[in-house]
């Protein structure tokens, strides 16, 4: 889904209880939010997972979203990460087109990116970057012309920058 | 402490005694920890009705029919009404219960009309054995999953040893904060398992967690001090919050304007001088002006619904809005406030009261003898024409009750005519579906109303068709001997949509015209009731009396004229100020 309206990092802690998943996603589309990425996945603390979401509106929708996720019983703390005090990171893994002419100059791409190539065949190879999103989507451009078979990418996740972090209490 | 009179009750002492010790150190069968945390609320009816699912359910009920009252319905959306207007009525948590698959389906609409009113409601379903999840069995519905939208939170159980917690939870979930409806889903198999069980208090329930700040209290007096034209605009969270005592005081002390939404209705006495009636859609005339004219607008435990502002751009253009609320997701959901407070509407005024009490307000002269003028000039009316008219039954439903009765209704014009034209003067004693205009809610509402509340009467002002889409329960009422008067204002039409069809389709009655045959007077027989019907405007008075009389469940068939409208009716797409008074 796209939308109008500026781009917002979420981080959701949230109970890991069965459905947890669809309740959140659910009062997205429930309510018509859009939502660019969802990733999820465990915290130190195994009964709490972490959501990150990538959300787009203006002021108003966003308010609505945060008060909307606190509503859920099994939302502990709701977070925004701006991105001047936040890091993002996405993985993404192309496999591209490769013969032996073109192994070469993929590779060297995949150098100056400080990507790696973690599977080859012999039409292809498949590559892994972290990055942010600019990064990743020059990335993808230049692998463009090479010619992409699949491409595969978790979504954003991120963290505050520093000593900050996003604790249960309060 | 040991000295018994009578050697029936000493041994009836003992035996609960043991009885208790036993549930203290035993371990229990789910269907039995299920029965205890019911008690271990207070909980002393249910409504509910039986299947495979829950036969262990009804087993354990079985055994404990003396202390819990278990009503059942004809059918499981009535169990669910009923829970929702024995809820409604006694300010206690509303419990319903269904077996799996279709008994957890009829259900739904009952739960979401809870949902949309804030009503608390526990619902218990049955589902099938664990193992048997997942496969499309027999009676197998994903519940939770249909439920989730449309509850404050639902859970399924799947293991015995969390059910005690779980309905604990359940319980709390329901009543704290914006109170809501919880679903547990609960597959057979944890019904039968045992765990141990060790009786408990009710977990603690907070109406609201968060300490209201000073700073919060003051900035908010600030504004109502510096109003010269004041209006309140109050919804069902005054109920909720039992807050009708500070509102009136409030009210006075700013000689302000007092309108209600639907819900609402009941939060302020509807016979206060300040009282400017219903605001919105079917508000009055003076409500909507004092409401475009304000300059504080005043909102307390109200959400602003599509079907109280209508156009937003134009909904109390001058005024800056103060809305206090205890769920913080409604403040600027459906227009942007000047101002909020959090909290629980009780506490937020006594707080707003004690800061304003020896504070200088503006004078409101100027503003009060308006509100006179637009009182007198826009009075809530209805013509003569057409013989017998709704509103007249309902002013003297009114009178003859002399505002003591509990009013329930369907959805359409009956309800609009109901809120209108009967004073509420009292916190509780209005039930209407106001969120969801759920058809088919009040012969259901009424009955759970009337079990909650013996010491009232009840009545279910009804449309034809709401009538005929849930009269089963008919059976219901008469089987618990309830004393329901079920007014059916009958316009052999699907009135409201057609008065839609009316007013702004040309009049092309499409599918609402519903002339059918049905006898009500003879089906109240049928089933069991006093059927009665009334024609002619001086037989008002007598019918009703003989209904109030009758100490049973009477269906009143009250013939009214087709083409009788609601009045006033605000325009889709215009503002309230411009809303239509009369054909
Ligand atoms: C379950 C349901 N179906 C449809 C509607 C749409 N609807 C609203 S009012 C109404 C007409 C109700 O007719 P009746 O019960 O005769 O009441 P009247 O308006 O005539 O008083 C209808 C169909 C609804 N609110 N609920
Ligand atoms: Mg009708």
């Amino acid at each position: 889904m796209s939308g109008e309206g500026k781009r917002h990092v979420i981080s959701v802690l949230v109970e890991n209880q069965p459905g947890v998943l669809t309740r959140v996603a659910g009062l997205f589309a429930r309510r018509g939010y859009s939502i660019d990425s969802l990733s999820v996945g465990e915290t130190r603390e195994p009964d709490i997972s972490r959501m990150t979401i990538v959300a787009r509106g203006d002021d108003a929708i966003i308010e609505q979203i945060k008060k909307q996720l606190d509503k859920l019983i099994d939302v502990i703390k709701v977070v925004f990460l701006p991105a001047e005090s936040s890091v993002y990171r996405e993985l993404v893994l192309v496999k591209v087109k490769a013969d032996p002419e073109s192994r070469a100059s993929i590779s060297g791409i995949v150098d100056i990116f400080r990507a790696r190539i973690i599977d080859v065949a012999p039409n292809s190879v498949t590559v892994e970057l972290t990055g942010d999103q600019p990064k990743i989507q020059a990335f993808v451009d230049l692998m463009e012309p090479y010619g992409i078979r699949e491409l595969v990418r978790t979504g954003l996740t991120a963290l505050q920058r520093g000593d900050e972090d996003i604790s249960l209490d309060d | 402490m040991f000295v018994f009179h009578r050697v029936g009750w000493a041994s009836l002492c003992i035996h609960e005694y043991i009885r208790k010790k036993e549930v203290r150190n035993m371990k229990l069968t789910g269907a039995a920890i299920w029965l205890e945390c019911l008690k271990e609320q207070n909980v002393d009816t249910i409504f509910g009705y039986p299947g495979g699912a829950v036969l262990n359910i009804y087993d354990a009920l079985a055994k404990h029919s003396h202390e819990i009252r278990h009503i059942l319905p004809s059918h499981e959306q009535g169990a669910a009404h009923a829970a929702d207007g024995y809820a409604r009525a006694t300010g206690k948590v509303g419990v319903c219960l269904a077996t799996s698959g279709p008994g957890a389906t009829n259900l739904v609409t009952g739960i979401a009309t809870a949902y949309m009113d804030s009503v608390p409601m526990v619902a218990f379903t049955g589902n099938v054995g664990s193992p048997l999840l997942g496969k499309d069995s027999f009676q197998e519905v994903d519940i939770t999953g249909i439920t989730m939208p449309i509850t404050k939170h639902n859970f399924m159980v799947k293991d015995v040893n969390q059910l005690a917690h779980t309905i604990r939870r359940a319980f709390q979930i329901a009543q704290e904060g914006r109170p809501g409806p919880v679903l547990i889903d609960i597959p057979k198999d944890v019904t039968a398992d045992t765990a141990e069980y060790e009786q408990q208090p009710p977990l603690p329930v907070q109406r609201s967690k968060k300490s209201i700040p000073d700073y919060i209290i003051e900035q908010a007096a600030e504004l109502i001090q510096g109003s010269k034209r004041p209006f309140i605009y109050a919804g069902g969270g005054v109920i909720l919050a039992d807050a009708m005592d500070e509102l009136v005081e409030l009210a006075e002390l700013l000689q302000a304007p007092v309108s209600c939404s639907l819900m609402g209705l009941g939060g302020f006495p509807g016979t206060h001088p300040q009282f400017a009636g219903m605001i919105g859609m079917h508000g009055t005339k003076t409500s909507n002006v004092a409401a475009t004219q304000c300059d504080v607008l005043i909102a307390v435990g109200a959400r602003f619904s599509d079907r109280v502002v209508s156009d937003v751009k134009r909904f109390a253009p001058d005024a800056k809005i103060l809305h206090i609320d205890i769920d913080p997701a409604e403040i600027n959901k459906n227009i942007a406030s000047y101002y909020n407070v959090i909290g629980d509407a009780k506490k937020v005024l006594r707080l707003l009261l004690d800061r304003l009490e020896h504070s200088e307000l503006e004078s409101k002269d100027d503003w009060v003898t308006e509100l006179k003028q637009w009182q007198k000039t826009y009075p809530l009316t209805y013509p003569k024409n057409n013989g017998l008219k709704p509103q007249f039954i309902m002013e003297r439903i009114y009178e003859l009750t002399k505002g003591d009765a509990v009013i329930v209704t369907e959805v359409g014009q009956n309800q609009i005519w109901a809120a209108q034209f009967y004073k509420y003067t009292k916190p509780r004693t209005w039930l209407s579906s106001g969120g969801l205009g759920t058809m088919g809610y009040g012969l259901g509402a009424a009955i759970g109303a009337q079990i909650g509340r013996p010491d009232k009467r009840v009545f279910n002002i009804a449309g034809d068709g709401c009538f005929r889409m849930n009269c089963n329960e008919l059976a219901t009422a008469v089987e618990y001997e309830l004393p329901i008067i079920i007014v059916i204002l009958n316009n052999r039409s699907l009135g409201m949509v057609r008065q839609w069809q009316d007013l702004f389709y040309d009049r092309r009655f499409s599918q609402t015209t519903i002339d059918r045959t049905t006898d009500f007077v003879k089906l109240a027989e049928a089933f069991g009731a006093l059927g009665l019907r009334l024609e002619r405007t001086e037989d008002v008075d007598a019918v009703l009396q003989q209904a109030l009389d009758a100490r049973r469940t009477v269906v009143i068939d009250c013939q009214i004229n087709p083409n009788e409208k609601v009045f006033p009716i605000v325009p889709p797409g215009a503002a309230i100020v411009d809303i239509i008074t009369e054909e």
